[in-house]
């Protein structure tokens, strides 16, 4: 007899976490399949955690959850060859009680989060890829094919958290293939230091932390962003760009991020460190008008497999467990009411979605990545405009300030004309508003 | 400012359990590659899985594989890419990620 459950979740990650965990504590009878050796062994994230999620699923999650840093200061540098212009906050009221962001190291997050699964009475099995989602005579999602033999297994509803990758919804004809210019790719390398060294470079004591997110000519004139974390005794340094450009330019990811870690200004921060692990993975940049259809007749997509990713924001994570959630309490709901998991039914997660955070901000800023894929310019000419500007600013050499204004407008000016210069910003202000 | 890459440095630091024989990912037809003009997943490619060989094809070899996708993603106008994740257990497993 073929076995079966209430729920099956594919993939421990963020969003699949949260759903089996929701399921479990519900005392749902809930499977979770995972293709690696542990929870966390196929995930990648540049490991930043924003609190509010996670305490709405775990809400005393502080007490032993594995975070590194809390983040007390927030850098925006926009590189240019061999200089900076950034932006710096940072407040003592991040140090509270309860922390708003952390730096965290994903592979111990995800192992935290799949044991208190285990004790709410999820069950899990690791090292077990889904091969196929099995269908009935209608189409109905009525469970999953593995990798193990005899690996069938029934469930009422099956929630796929299987990651940006989404191969499943994609053979089965629930999603397109990615396309190049909605999807970017990022590489990252953790490097261990001194956790003393870490606290004298970016001063900070105990457990605070700084993030930088960086812009500029380190992404070549591609649409990519980079970023520098302070994990406890690490740090973490990336870059990504979309795929699309990867695909025109001839420049190799990993050739990106050396060129990053000896840019002057990031060379000081990181020196003496040891790398440990080398990292890639894709991310949804595509946003709102890339969310692809997120129900049917026995199924839902949660997370990166569901394109819930706010660009804008570097928000993703976040999305996750949220989506992760909704599902779990749609199908909670449903099984309350003794209702069958048909599209009609799970229409219901939708609604949720459409209600929240996620779909809003994903609608909020569908324009804009569009707007930076047809617009390199914020990628090349503006960083170097930019800096140069700065540079003469900032350079005392009894050069007038009236002559300094005018050659740094007549820079801009230059690389993009008047009229260039008005219609970014008015496509900026109208991607964003 | 050129600064020389070893990508097997940058990889020799991974945990990888090696599927040995059975490798997740597969070139659907030599032929296409080589008539390929951009044969972007030798760029793209992160862990430089697929390298440019001396017949004007494209030599894969999976063992460095970080799972990304990006070469599927990079060659579904010749979907010439046959893509699969490793069995179960196998493949890069991230200590950190």
């Amino acid at each position: 007899m073929v076995e079966k459950f209430d729920a099956i979740v594919i993939g421990a990650g963020p969003s699949g976490n949260a759903a089996a965990y929701t399921l479990a504590k519900q005392g749902l009878n809930v499977l979770q399949l995972e293709r690696g050796e542990y929870p966390g062994a196929k995930n990648v994230q540049g490991g930043i955690m924003y609190a509010a999620e996670l305490e709405k699923i775990i809400p005393d999650f502080r007490e032993d959850c594995p975070t590194e840093r809390h983040i007390i200061e927030q850098r925006v540098w926009l590189l240019g060859d061999d200089n900076y212009i950034g932006t710096n906050y940072r407040s003592d009221a991040f140090n509270s009680d309860k922390p708003n962001r952390y730096t965290i190291i994903r592979a111990n997050i995800d192992k935290w989060f799949s044991e208190k699964i285990r004790e709410a009475g999820g069950l899990q099995i690791c090292e077990t890829t889904v091969t196929e989602l099995i269908r009935d005579a209608s189409g109905k999602v009525i469970g999953v094919r593995t990798d193990r033999e005899g690996g069938e297994i029934h469930a009422d509803v099956v929630i796929m958290a299987d990651g940006v990758n989404a191969l499943l919804a994609r053979r089965t004809g629930f999603q397109q293939e990615l396309a190049p210019q909605n999807v970017a790719l990022a590489v990252k390398e953790i490097l261990f230091i001194d956790p003393e060294l870490i606290q004298q470079r970016f001063g900070l004591k105990d457990e605070e932390g700084v993030v930088i997110e960086i812009m500029g000519k380190v992404t070549k004139g591609m649409v990519g962003t980079a970023f520098l974390y302070t994990n406890k005794e690490s740090l973490t340094i990336g870059i990504g760009c979309l795929i699309s450009d990867f695909k025109e330019g001839a420049i190799p990811p990993y050739k990106m991020l050396e060129d990053l870690k000896n840019h002057p200004v990031i060379k000081p921060l990181i020196e003496g460190a040891e790398m440990k692990e080398y990292a890639a993975h894709m991310i949804p940049e595509g946003g709102y008008k890339a969310v692809p259809q997120l129900y049917g007749d026995g199924w839902m997509v949660v997370g990166d497999a569901a394109h819930f990713n706010n660009a804008a924001h570097r928000e993703g994570s976040n999305l996750a467990m949220a989506s992760g959630r909704m599902a779990a309490e749609t199908v909670i709901e449903l099984k309350q009411a003794g209702k069958p998991f048909n599209a009609a039914n799970l229409a219901a997660y939708k609604k949720k979605l459409d209600d929240s955070f996620i779909m809003k901000d994903l609608k909020k800023y569908r324009n804009l990545p569009g707007i930076m894929h047809e617009n390199k310019q914020f990628f090349g000419a503006y960083p170097d405009t930019l800096t140069a500007a700065a540079h003469s600013w900032f350079t005392v050499d009894s050069v007038d300030k009236r002559t300094k204004e005018k050659e740094i407008m007549k820079s801009f000016v230059k690389k993009r004309s008047i009229m260039g210069l008005v219609g970014d910003a008015i496509k900026l202000v109208r991607a964003v508003r | 400012m050129s600064i020389v890459v070893k990508i097997e440095e940058k990889l020799y630091q991974n945990r990888y359990i090696v599927d040995e024989s059975r490798p997740h990912i597969q070139i659907r037809n030599d032929a296409v590659c080589k008539s390929c003009e951009s044969q972007a997943c030798t760029v793209c490619c992160p862990a430089a899985c697929y390298t440019k060989n001396e017949t004007g094809s494209v030599t894969l070899a999976t063992d460095g594989c970080l799972e990304c996708g990006t070469c599927r993603v990079v060659c579904q106008d010749k979907e010439n890419i046959q893509w699969d994740y490793p069995r179960g257990g196998y493949g890069i497993s991230y200590k950190f990620g």
